[in-house]
């Protein structure tokens, strides 16, 4: 009898086409994702006279620089426009597919690929960035490389790459009402640390994740890396299925069929041995705010920030001083007791169709007491949120209705949250600065990011949800 | 790529825990080409105030540890981002071994893309290195990746490294000669693959 498997063995074991002695092996790869930061990348393949390998499996995004307002201006900083134009012409002297600037089905590159169907189940996904987790959710194994790499796979469409260990986090049971994927990922964070998963390739199983739709796993794997995880994946199903059936680039018809038997064999043997296993109980799991500057800072909404006066481990009391003195928060405060000077909707992990309606379930008849940008993940949820009329009920709210891109995640396109402000986010990461010099952020779901927004201080969505169709 | 084999320096230690590839090189210098010199921002709101003034407490201003070439850090360094950016500016600043309990990954295998050394020492070791440094910071430390050991004075550890990435930094290795190589396999890969899986080619929308 042959060795049970895991998903991450099975795809890897597709991909092999040789192996080192050292245990490196060279890996295929199904689709390559770039966007404007591979400029490094394309200068080292033109440095060696080379061209792009696979140009069909290669397909370009214009979204951490572009602007989210007046598209039809050109972009104001000289700085900013060369690095969307530059990108733009080497993908079209490479010849690779391009969802560009003007293009209608732009957005941000984690949310484009799946919506147009060319993440799909057991591929072999890379792009040069670490929130490629996000396309574990169609069970692909999927992950960020740096810019060496991404010149390689460009030269080659191949990757050296050793393989990760394997680790399972099981969330049984049901979530509760005004419980969000994001709500799972940050107490998986949590519970895990930031480099909790280090090394390691996580499936998700269980029945809470097997009950998420397609844009909760895809937030769910999307927030893998912060974890420290190389990857995540969940064994695609029905709703995979479903969710890729008749996207432009999904196979077709008969094809389709055939995709779907092959794709069903992508699980894990029930009997499969991994490295490391954790178990939560999704019943436990409330909704929950970040207070410091990582990922795993993250408590339930009703708790206090910690006090460093009483932490016994002088490092980690250290550590705490630290991230409130730069968060600006008194030790010990009751989380929702902190008032917020913005909200931020968007990014990879949560402007998806299904974040912008929870959200917005929240805020209809209601108004901000904080001003906040909402920036869907693409032109193409942009354009699905205005026929539902969503972009109105944010507009009532007071917030603003933005285009499609990178946004405010990381503000490298210049929507920053300023210095010494506090943002209640969607976002993945939480660090220092990250979303503009001296910023401090919150992460949480977009519900949550919602209730904040109507309290103008972080809050429990939970009782504006009573009475709400959601 | 330059090979790593042994390296004697001057090393800094910067051992607050998480510091991830934002505060290495923040967002806004990920537009600049490396030509533009990247090793002038490393760390640069880490280094330098608002009004570009230097923090006076941060380990790399103090002047003997201004030129140095190893930083011992805390745990998970390098987490966050995949910009490899970040790596051009650790190594354009001079610095070419990052010891630490550990690294985020992709930081770990951007390194080793360009000769820079991520050792990996148990906490209490780095910890313990760090205090030494801390007391004598003109201290030599040597880094020896054949040996795998890190030594100063009388005293030395082993530290962890993956094979691949040892082989790599060893051999100055350039992956794009080394796939040349198996240019064969992957023609006969590709073929056999297209039959195999052939929904793994994108229809065309
Ligand atoms: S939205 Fe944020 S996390 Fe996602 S790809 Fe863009 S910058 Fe990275």
């Amino acid at each position: 009898m042959s060795e049970p498997l895991t998903l991450i063995d099975r795809l890897w074991s597709t991909h092999e086409i040789a192996r080192r002695e050292d245990g490196a092996a060279l890996l295929w790869v199904d689709r390559h994702y770039v966007h404007e930061g591979s400029f490094h990348a394309f200068s080292q393949m033109k440095a060696r006279g080379r061209q792009v390998a696979e140009p069909g499996l290669t397909f370009g995004v214009s979204d951490h620089y572009v602007p989210t307002r007046g598209r039809d201006r050109a972009i104001a900083n000289p700085e900013i426009a060369a690095m969307v134009s530059n990108f733009e012409s080497n993908a079209t002297q490479s010849h690779i597919g391009l969802f560009g600037l003007r293009d209608p089905r732009q957005g941000i590159v984690h949310v484009v690929g799946p919506e147009q169907g060319l993440t799909l189940p057991g591929l072999l996904i890379v792009c040069g960035d670490s929130h490629t987790s996000t396309h574990g959710a169609f069970g692909a194994y999927a992950f960020g490389i740096g810019a060496s790499e991404v010149a390689h796979v460009l030269m080659t469409q191949t990757l050296w790459q050793k393989k990760p260990k394997r680790m399972r986090i099981t969330v049984d049971g049901h979530t509760t009402v005004g419980v969000a994927a994001k709500d799972i990922a940050l107490t998986i964070i949590a519970r895990v640390g930031a480099d909790g998963a280090q090394g390691h390739a996580i499936e998700f199983a269980g029945r809470a994740i097997t009950a998420l739709s397609m844009e909760g796993r895809m937030t769910l794997c999307n927030m893998s890396i912060e974890a420290g995880g190389r990857c995540g994946m969940i064994a695609p199903d029905a709703n995979t299925f479903a969710y890729l059936k008749g996207r432009p680039y999904a196979p077709k018809d008969a094809a389709f069929d055939r995709a779907v038997a092959a794709w069903s064999a992508l699980a894990s043997d029930p009997d499969a041995a991994f490295d490391r296993e954790v178990t939560l109980d999704a019943a436990a799991i409330v909704p929950v705010v970040t207070w410091g500057t990582t990922p795993d800072d993250a408590l339930p909404i009703d708790a206090n920030v910690p006090d460093p006066a009483r932490e016994t481990d002088p490092a980690r009391a250290a550590y705490i001083r630290e991230a409130l003195d730069y968060m600006g928060i008194a030790p010990g405060k009751k989380l929702s007791d902190i008032t917020i000077d913005r909200v931020f909707i968007g990014s990879c992990t949560n402007s998806r169709i299904e974040d912008l309606r929870a959200a917005a379930a929240v805020l209809a008849g209601r108004t901000s007491k904080v001003p906040g940008l909402v920036s869907p993940g693409s032109s193409t949820v942009k354009r699905q949120a205005e026929q539902e009329g969503l972009h109105r009920i944010f507009r009532a709210a007071g917030l603003e209705w933005a285009d499609s891109g990178c946004s405010m995640c990381v503000g490298i396109n210049g929507d920053l949250v300023p210095p010494g402000e506090r943002c209640a986010s969607t976002t993945n990461r939480n660090f220092r600065g990250r979303q503009g010099p001296g910023a401090r952020t919150h992460l949480m779901s977009p519900a949550m990011v919602a209730a904040a927004a109507v309290n103008g201080h972080l809050s429990d969505v939970r009782p504006l949800l009573a009475g709400r169709k959601l | 790529m330059e090979k790593f084999v042994r390296l004697t320096a001057k090393a800094c230690p910067l051992t607050q825990p998480n510091i991830n590839t934002d505060q290495i090189l923040p967002a806004r210098y990920l537009k600049w080409p490396r030509s533009r010199g990247l090793g002038q921002v490393l760390f640069q709101d880490l280094r330098f105030d608002a009004e570009g003034r230097e923090q006076q407490n941060f380990p790399l201003n103090q002047p003997t540890w201004r030129d140095a070439k190893i930083i011992v850090a805390g745990r998970n360094f390098g987490g966050g981002s995949s910009r490899e950016a970040a790596v051009y500016a650790l190594y354009d600043y001079g610095i070419r071994c990052v010891i630490a309990p550990s690294f985020g990954d992709i930081l770990s295998q951007n390194a080793v893309k360009n000769g820079l050394l991520t050792a990996v020492l148990p906490e209490v070791e780095a910890a313990e290195l760090a205090a030494a440094i801390a007391d004598d910071p003109a201290l030599p430390v040597t880094v020896d990746l054949e040996r795998q050991t890190i030594s100063h004075d009388n005293l030395s550890y082993g530290f962890a490294i993956d094979p691949v990435s040892r082989s790599q930094l060893l051999n100055g290795w350039d992956d794009i000669d080394l796939t040349e190589n198996h240019r064969d396999q992957i023609e006969v890969f590709k073929a056999k693959d297209r039959l195999g899986r052939p929904w793994a080619i994108p229809t065309t929308a």
